[in-house]
């Protein structure tokens, strides 16, 4: 008996210590690019434009950027995202189509992100003549956060008991007023924390933004969705492997602006999810 | 009078249900729709390659575009190393950290833990790469004494950290849906949490833990930047027992580093669209087999 309690303990010893694993180098990855990615930050770094062969001076393009192309992304992911999610919580019936649908849901969300950059090559940049712009790099990135913003939001709208949806019902409403005055008012929160973790995913991309919309270097704003832009994590991806002699304080204030704007969506997703869960009547 | 205007009023109002329900069932299909719309463009880039280039030199052992050598064999084995060697040190590390979370640690300790391993879901793959390059490579050349820390074993190494999130919450659900009165029955034949734990919970949550594997292998196999920046990037033959120390190319790497320089329509620029064709396939597959796996759980109550 004795012997197997000491297993046990041992066990759980390794057990913890593997999660230790898991765990200490997120920290130390998060901690390093914060420690070190502060002796870059500054009200220039955040706001000039980039000098000297991106070596000095801001990176205002690249943020301003990645805010516009997670902007159109969202304008162009929403409204389908959700659509599609309402569709297959309150319309669909168990069906060989709608099981299509979780399919190709299931392969959309699998489909590797430089696979996208080459769809979006094919479709938006060549086929449809959009050129290497803000319009086709969106329109990648949105079809990529569908199946992220469409499996969230089902779920939230799955959850509102079906009572909600009864009551609607029995007071005259047809199904739509059920669920555009009842159903989507109710499963919002859960929707909107689908939606920021679909565009987190988006802004932080780079490898289906690489032949859409990047610009190496463009120390101006872009004017019209035809436009090329700087992002964030392609000018990671530039500065940190071709562009020879690039001080690394540089490097690592790029890494940290890209990763306190991921995180802090990270942590709205959150705190939104949590404080209507508790709110939450029923 | 007023009875018709109201009938009027019902029509009208009819109609606006008829048409939003049609755009809802639309917008509800449009999945299907952008799978096969991304199929349709990758062949109609990548199919001329597999004319265009004889399959001998397709499928050959040495990728040099500029001397119209475009053998993928490299690529592809490139991939399968990382890919399999991710896996190799995320499953055992995966699943002993959803064991210790579920089934063993504090309440304290879970708290801490699960968002830690949700902001690792979050961070982008280029800041990963891009400390992967900058401390971790140097490290490992240090360490095992390398010309190199571009290694395929740095981008295993990266990769393995990049699916830890998926497996380790697939891998938690399957444990999760192991029924209390398995454990139960556990403890009444006296065995220890720890005994119940590898011989009666882990055994039946089994094929989600092999979802889980699936789940991360695909997302291992398609990831791009981290790996091309960690990698090195030689385009050849992971052969010998020390290609994991070498530097490797995969699939994704060659699409990413190469497609920005090539001519649109030339052969170069279609091989690399039938690289996509692979990778589209490859993962299709994986999580084919995934979900096949989910949607038979489901029915039978719970994946495990």
């Amino acid at each position: 008996m004795r012997q197997r309690m000491i297993t046990q303990r041992v066990g759980f010893a390794i057990l913890a210590l593997a999660a230790l694993v898991v765990v200490g180098p997120i920290m130390l990855i998060v901690g390093t690019i914060v420690v070190r990615g502060m002796n870059a930050i500054s009200w220039e770094f955040l706001t000039a434009m980039p000098r000297d062969g991106m070596k000095a001076g801001g990176i205002l393009p690249a943020i301003v950027g990645t805010i516009i192309l997670t902007l159109g992304t969202a304008l162009a992911a929403i409204p389908v995202g959700v659509g599609g999610a309402i569709y297959l919580a309150e319309y669909a019936r168990d069906t060989f189509l709608t099981r299509a649908i979780r399919l190709a849901m299931i392969n959309l969300a699998g489909i590797p992100s430089v696979v996208y950059g080459l769809f979006g090559l094919g479709l938006f940049v060549l086929f449809l003549h959009f050129g290497t712009s803000i319009l086709a790099g969106s329109l990648t990135l949105a079809i990529m956060t569908l199946p992220i913003i469409i499996s969230t939001s089902e779920e939230a709208l799955r959850a509102v008991p079906t009572e909600f949806r009864t009551v609607s019902a029995s007071l005259g409403g047809t199904r739509w007023q059920g669920i555009r005055h009842v159903v989507l008012p109710q499963a919002f929160p859960g929707i909107i924390t689908g939606i920021i973790l679909g565009l987190l995913r988006a802004a932080g991309e780079t490898a289906p933004i690489l032949f859409t919309v990047s610009a190496f270097f463009l120390p101006r704003l872009p004017q019209s969705p035809f436009d090329q832009t700087m992002a964030l994590p392609y000018h990671l991806y530039v500065i940190s492997t071709q562009v020879p002699g690039m001080p690394l304080d540089i490097q690592y204030g790029v890494a940290l602006v890209l990763l306190v704007l991921i995180l802090s969506m990270n942590l709205a997703a959150t705190v939104i999810r949590s404080y209507f869960r508790r709110k939450r009547q029923w | 009078m007023s009875l018709r205007l109201n009938s009027s009023a019902i029509t009208r109002r009819h109609w606006l249900e008829f048409t939003i329900e049609a755009v809802i069932r639309v917008l509800g299909f449009s999945t299907i729709g952008f799978v096969l719309l991304i199929f349709l463009f990758l062949l109609r880039e990548g199919g001329q390659a597999f004319f265009e280039v004889p399959l001998a030199n397709l499928f050959g052992t040495r990728w040099y575009p500029t001397f119209g050598l475009y053998g993928i064999l490299p690529l592809l084995l490139g991939s399968v190393l990382v890919t399999v060697s991710a896996i190799a040190i995320a499953l055992p590390l995966g699943l002993a950290t959803a064991v210790f979370v579920r089934e063993v640690a504090p309440r304290w300790a879970r708290e801490i833990l699960k968002p830690l391993i949700e902001v690792l879901a979050g961070i982008p793959s280029v800041v990963l790469g891009f400390f992967g390059m900058t401390l971790i490579a140097p490290a490992l050349r240090v360490t095992f004494d390398l010309p190199t820390g571009l290694t395929a074993f740095s981008g295993a190494l990266i990769l393995a950290y990049m699916a830890l999130p998926t497996i380790i919450s697939v891998a938690e659900d399957a444990l999760d849906a192991v029924p209390k009165s398995y454990r139960d029955a556990g403890l009444a034949l006296g065995a220890t949490q720890w005994q119940i734990i590898w011989r009666v919970v882990v055994p039946a949550a089994r094929s989600g833990i092999v979802v889980a594997v699936m789940l991360g292998m695909g997302r291992a196999i398609g990831e791009t930047m981290a790996v091309m920046m960690v990698t090195g990037n030689a385009a050849r033959m992971p052969l010998g027992l020390d290609a994991l120390f070498r530097p490797v190319r995969t699939m994704t790497a060659t699409i990413a580093a190469e497609m920005g320089e090539v001519a649109n329509g030339s052969t170069h620029f279609h091989v690399l669209f039938a690289i996509g064709i692979i990778l589209f396939v490859v993962t299709f597959l994986i999580n084919l087999t995934a979900a096949a796996s989910i949607f038979k759980k489901r029915r039978r109550g719970g994946l495990r």
